[in-house]
């Protein structure tokens, strides 16, 4: 029968004479875990950075730019040569299975005034599937429709560093402002976005009907120009099938021979993005690792102070002994004192290496997160090896002869 | 069925390439409710014999009966159960836990026994005041007398009302007066609980209060001879 209350209490009063030994143990516990926390802190903030800025971006995201044509022998880098039109966006939203949404775009930037402010930004002309494509939400009023693409409307919708500089603290919803000069009617305000994975302000933006940018503002080269086609892939899974089918179609429909380049390229942001991710996933791994040696390393240091501590007491085991104490009894004590000196180290951990990312966040200006998950392994990984490291001394305690024990000096 | 029976029992110890027989064919019987002494110089066997008793070794060979049960058969953790439900140690380095207060050192047997802290409290108080210590409790064991000290450590072989206590020189590091103390505490639990007390001694005053002596030389018994109660009722 093994009592673990009264058997804890022994090992904390073990633990108390040795006040300064104890401490010292911990130590090295609270070191290796505050490590793991501080280290998987500053892995998953750079991961959470990229998979915030891959949000923003849009999940499941293709880019289609024009170019890459070859002119007289000299290859044009992609997006040189206007070649895509709104046709070309139509037929991918209509022939393409694996497209769930495109978003055709041909921007510029313009002076925007509205009263006595003005502001200048990049304007970009889309279709109303360009909020489902970039995961965009209306933070007020409603979106523009396919109505106004068609018969190019003046509306328009701003992002929130537009009306930051524009309205200020004005309801800017059905309020009128000037593009260049054209009046336009403001149908909603986006919502914020942030930075983008580049590091541009997403939010320093207007949009508006393509047709209305093609005919009212920026003009084209050949009718129905727009400058980039932006597709969402129905899944992760979709990705590379819809990069194909665009492939095909539009060299189908731009009349590209056998032998011929494309006069266009595809781009799958998402998956370069992915692989941002996962080497920062990578890296927090790393780090994570190589935080746990200074873990393993307390962990050896209570190893060594039981083993220690056993050859100390081995006469008060004797007596334990004589007075029925079993072997599981003898162990349990060893391996409570070891778990008590690296949970209580693992716990002081925690809240150091929480402390600790947080300072760090405040003065490198790293983004640090401690996600509850990190706080677990950490405990989990101090209570195992409180067990691992506690159990040899403990059993080579239990392997004592009780007569040799009680005449120890 | 005595208590204790042993059967020819011989304990050889390995040292390097020598067999040393530290008890060689010991029989003994020994009824509930005896009060032993057993002498001897060092070297004679008594202290094999005890450990052998105290179910802290076993024999080499031979057989060891406790209460009917053969000792020999069982293993390490029934012998821990043994020692703690019916032998109590008192030793002559008391062997108290140097850091756990009167209370808890007597509370010790009874914590490798199941036995809730509510019950292990009052218990071990009621077994301090047996022995005459009460307003001790959260003394330590520096804190006392050698005398007191003994006195704990008897507490302790009591608490779990074993049947036997076995002393291994439990005065050897008392003086005389405080000595007829502790001999006098286990005349008295021997009398008024009726239980079978053994103790080791090298000293015939310590021995006389037993009612038989058994005596040891070179792992035999030599002699084994009950006692009259005169000695005990000189004074």
């Amino acid at each position: 029968m093994i009592n673990i209350t009264a058997t804890s209490k022994i090992s904390f009063r073990a633990l108390r004479v040795n006040k300064m030994r104890s401490a010292l143990t911990m130590l090295g516990m609270i070191i290796g875990v505050g490590a793991v926390i501080v280290m998987l802190a500053v892995g998953m903030g750079a991961s959470e950075n990229i998979a915030q800025q891959i949000s923003s971006m849009g999940s499941n995201l293709l880019i289609v730019l024009p170019g890459a044509t070859t002119a007289g022998g000299v290859r044009m880098g992609a997006g040189t040569q206007p070649t895509l039109t709104l046709a070309d966006a139509e037929a991918i939203q209509k022939e393409c299975p694996a497209v769930s949404n495109v978003a055709p775009t041909l921007n510029g930037v313009a002076q925007i005034v509205y009263g006595h402010q003005n502001w200048s930004t990049g304007v970009l002309g889309t279709t109303p599937g360009m909020l489902d494509v970039r995961d965009w939400q209306l933070a007020s009023g409603r979106p523009f429709t396919q109505q106004d693409v068609k018969n190019a409307t003046k509306v328009c919708l701003l992002g929130q560093t537009v009306v930051d500089n524009l309205f200020g603290d004005i309801e800017s919803v059905g309020e009128i402002i000037r593009i260049q000069k054209v009046p336009f009617m403001v149908l909603g305000v986006l919502e914020r976005k942030g930075q983008s994975p580049r590091g541009d302000d997403q939010d320093d933006t207007i949009h508006i009907p393509v047709t209305t940018a093609q005919k009212k503002l920026f003009g084209t080269a050949f009718p129905g120009m727009v400058r980039v086609i932006m597709v969402k892939a129905k899944s992760t899974d979709d990705l590379t099938p819809a990069e194909q089918q665009i492939n095909e179609l539009l060299r189908q429909r731009h009349h590209i021979g056998q032998k011929q380049e494309n006069d266009f390229t595809v781009r799958n942001l998402t998956q370069i993005m992915q692989t941002a991710e996962q080497s920062s996933r990578i890296m927090t791994l790393l780090l994570g690792a190589i935080a746990s040696v200074s873990l393993l390393v307390g962990g050896i240091g209570i190893m060594n102070i039981m083993l220690v501590s056993v050859t100390e007491r081995t006469r008060e085991i004797g007596i334990r002994m004589a007075m029925g104490a079993k072997t599981w009894d003898i162990r349990l004590q060893f391996i409570i004192e070891a778990l008590i000196l690296s949970i209580m180290g693992g716990v002081i951990g925690i809240l150091g290496g929480i402390s600790g990312s947080k300072i760090l966040s405040l003065i490198a200006g790293w983004p640090t997160i401690v996600k509850p998950f990190s706080i677990f392994l950490a405990f989990g990984f101090s209570a195992i090896v409180g067990i691992f490291f506690g159990f040899y001394p403990a059993y080579k305690a239990s392997l004592l002869d009780p007569i040799e024990a009680l005449r120890y000096e | 069925m005595a208590l204790i029976e042993t059967h020819n029992i011989t304990k050889v110890y390995r040292l390097g390439d020598i067999d040393l027989a530290a008890l060689n064919r010991v029989s003994v019987t020994v009824e509930k409710g005896e009060f032993a002494a057993v002498m001897g110089p060092s070297g004679s066997g008594k202290s094999s014999f005890m450990n052998i008793l105290g179910c802290l070794d076993k024999p080499t060979s031979g057989r060891y009966f406790l209460e009917g049960t053969n000792i020999g058969t069982l293993v390490k953790d029934e012998l821990a159960g043994i020692r703690n439900k019916k032998i109590g140690f008192v030793f002559q380095g008391f062997n108290l836990l140097p850091r756990a207060s009167a209370l808890e050192n007597i509370e010790l047997p009874m914590l490798y026994n199941g036995i809730s802290s509510k019950e292990r409290r009052e218990r071990a108080a009621m077994a301090l005041r047996s022995v005459g210590l009460e307003g001790r409790e959260d003394h330590r064991p520096n804190q006392l007398s050698g005398g007191q000290q003994q006195r704990v450590a008897i507490a302790r072989a009591l608490v779990n009302n074993a049947p036997i206590i076995l002393a291994d020189e439990p005065t050897g590091n008392l003086d005389t007066k405080t000595s007829a103390e502790i001999m006098e505490l286990f005349v008295k639990l021997n009398v008024e609980s009726n239980i079978t007390v053994i103790i080791v001694t090298h000293e015939p005053d310590i021995a006389a209060y037993g009612r038989r002596i058994i005596r040891f030389l070179d792992g035999r018994i030599i002699s084994d001879e009950i006692t009259t109660d005169s000695d005990r009722d000189r004074d």
